[in-house]
């Protein structure tokens, strides 16, 4: 078994107009036993960037802990919140320094960044940046992940249209995999506020 | 002054999580694959300078991870590098040579050669003895001259005047060997260089999508992002998917953000020393 599908996830991320969303699965499995059903895979670094983090779970929580030093080491030295870009760019050198010894982590980046322009990029483990414009996937479930957004995506969604596409990409992949479930977590970002929803699934 | 945190990092690799690594390996755990670029890369020298050519495509093991990545990279203003192998590798190689490049264009004040940018690279490459995965193809124009050059991810090095790397390199090569002569003008280069790449689209799989081209001539380049793109998505349904059914929400949590507010400061200075 691979060491990506021992705790299993499932995260994606969008582009709408003026606004971006990034969803997740909230089981936590130690390989086909569950353990948890209200993991947290995504994390708020800051109001208007967010970072989902799949893979391995322990990897996952410190890489996390190690990303709010480095902002907060940055927020004090700059007066002022990372930029979206800046962030994937930071993540992607701390990935990239343990080249020979990796985290088992693929992240998933979502910001909005100057003049609330959304951006989204994801990594692999060892932190080559793909930056998207319309969606980006992770997880154990990212190959049915990249057929439904594939098929469901539309450019310039707004929020309400966006949470509704990437809901339904979210939970009919989730479905098609043993390793994640338990129902979606959602977190919808406009300039002005962050809608964060919680999707009924199914329990098995 | 600094605290003394551990996890601000100095230079280069950190194998801290080695042997954790090595032991769940041992215990039968799989290690994770990385993103590859597959790729077919292609460079040939014409009359005037140099032209680079990348497909797009970036794959982790079967699945197309990225339909537009950039294989071209920048060393240099004169000098740029296509690179095919494992992308982090590829991307943290040519990203750290061209921090060293401008470094070493501040120190001497001098427009950067390309042999400098090879060595540079070749010695990297060499002293990870060939784990840091990266096939390149290096090429640009300076005082001496148009150069190209191929590097190897154990670190040897060839000098050519057409070369291609990555998987769809026999592909590429298929049609420079046929198709190239020297002295060639700028726009039969273009089409050359076209024409190999579109051949490793074609042919290989693990190349895909689009074309980028890069035209480096003395003093000047030009990044064709996007020169040729023979693969566009054309079954798009313009109505949309329609969803029947809405999603089922258990809880919904609104949290406006706060606004920035002005500070204005009314009369008198600032701090005074």
């Amino acid at each position: 078994m691979s060491i990506f599908e021992y705790n299993g996830s499932a995260l994606v991320a969008m582009v709408g107009k003026n606004c971006f969303a990034i969803a997740s699965d909230r089981r936590l499995g130690v390989q086909l036993q569950t353990i948890a059903t209200d993991f947290q895979r995504i994390f708020k670094i800051h109001d208007k960037l967010f970072v989902g983090l799949s893979g391995l779970g322990s990897d996952a929580q410190t890489l996390y802990q190690r990303l709010v030093f480095r902002h907060k080491l940055y927020q004090l030295r700059e007066e002022r919140d990372m930029k979206p870009e800046t962030f994937a760019s930071l993540v992607s050198a701390m990935l990239y320094e343990k080249r020979f010894g990796p985290y088992f982590v693929q992240p998933v980046i979502a910001g909005l960044g100057e003049d609330d322009k959304p951006f989204i990029c994801t990594m692999d483990s060892i932190g080559a940046k793909e930056l998207a414009k319309d969606f980006v996937v992770a997880g154990t479930a990212s190959e049915s992940l990249y057929g439904a957004c594939e098929s469901m995506f539309k450019p310039d969604m707004d929020h309400e249209e966006l949470f509704e596409t990437i809901s339904q990409a979210l939970v009919s992949s989730i479905d098609r995999d043993c390793l994640s479930g338990w129902g979606g977590h959602v977190y919808i970002v406009t300039p002005t506020e962050v809608t964060e929803r919680i999707l009924k699934g199914r329990m098995d | 002054m600094l605290i003394e945190a551990r996890d601000v990092p100095n230079l280069g690799f950190n194998f801290d999580l080695y042997s954790r690594n090595d032991m769940l390996t041992k215990k039968g755990l799989k290690p994770p694959g990385y993103l590859k670029t597959g790729t077919t890369i292609v460079g040939l020298i014409y009359k005037e300078g140099v032209i680079l050519g990348a497909d797009t495509r970036a794959t982790a093991g079967p699945i197309v991870a990225d339909k537009n990545c950039e294989k071209i990279h920048y060393m240099a203003p004169n000098i740029y590098c296509c690179g095919a192998g494992t992308a982090a590798d590829t991307e943290a190689v040519t990203d750290n040579i061209s921090s060293q490049l401008k470094l070493h264009r501040y120190h001497t004040g001098r427009e950067s050669r390309v042999v400098t940018a090879l060595t540079l690279l070749k010695s990297h490459l060499f002293r990870y003895q060939g784990h840091v995965s990266a096939a390149l193809v290096l090429g640009g124009v300076d005082l001496t001259g148009p150069h190209l050059h191929t590097i190897y991810p154990h670190g040897s090095t060839d000098t050519l005047p057409f070369a291609t790397m990555g998987s769809g390199s026999l592909a590429a090569m298929a049609i420079f060997e046929s198709e190239y002569r020297e002295g060639l003008t700028r726009d039969e280069g273009v089409n050359l260089v076209t024409k190999a790449i579109c051949s490793g689209i074609f042919n290989d799989l693990g190349s895909g999508s689009n074309v980028d081209i890069c035209v480096i001539e003395k003093g000047k380049k030009e990044y064709l992002r996007n020169h040729l793109t023979p693969n566009p998505r054309t079954y798009i349904s313009s109505k949309g998917y329609a969803f029947s059914k809405k999603t089922e929400v258990l809880l919904t949590k609104i949290t406006p953000l706060k606004e920035l507010v002005d500070v204005v400061q009314v009369g008198g200075d600032g701090m005074e020393e």
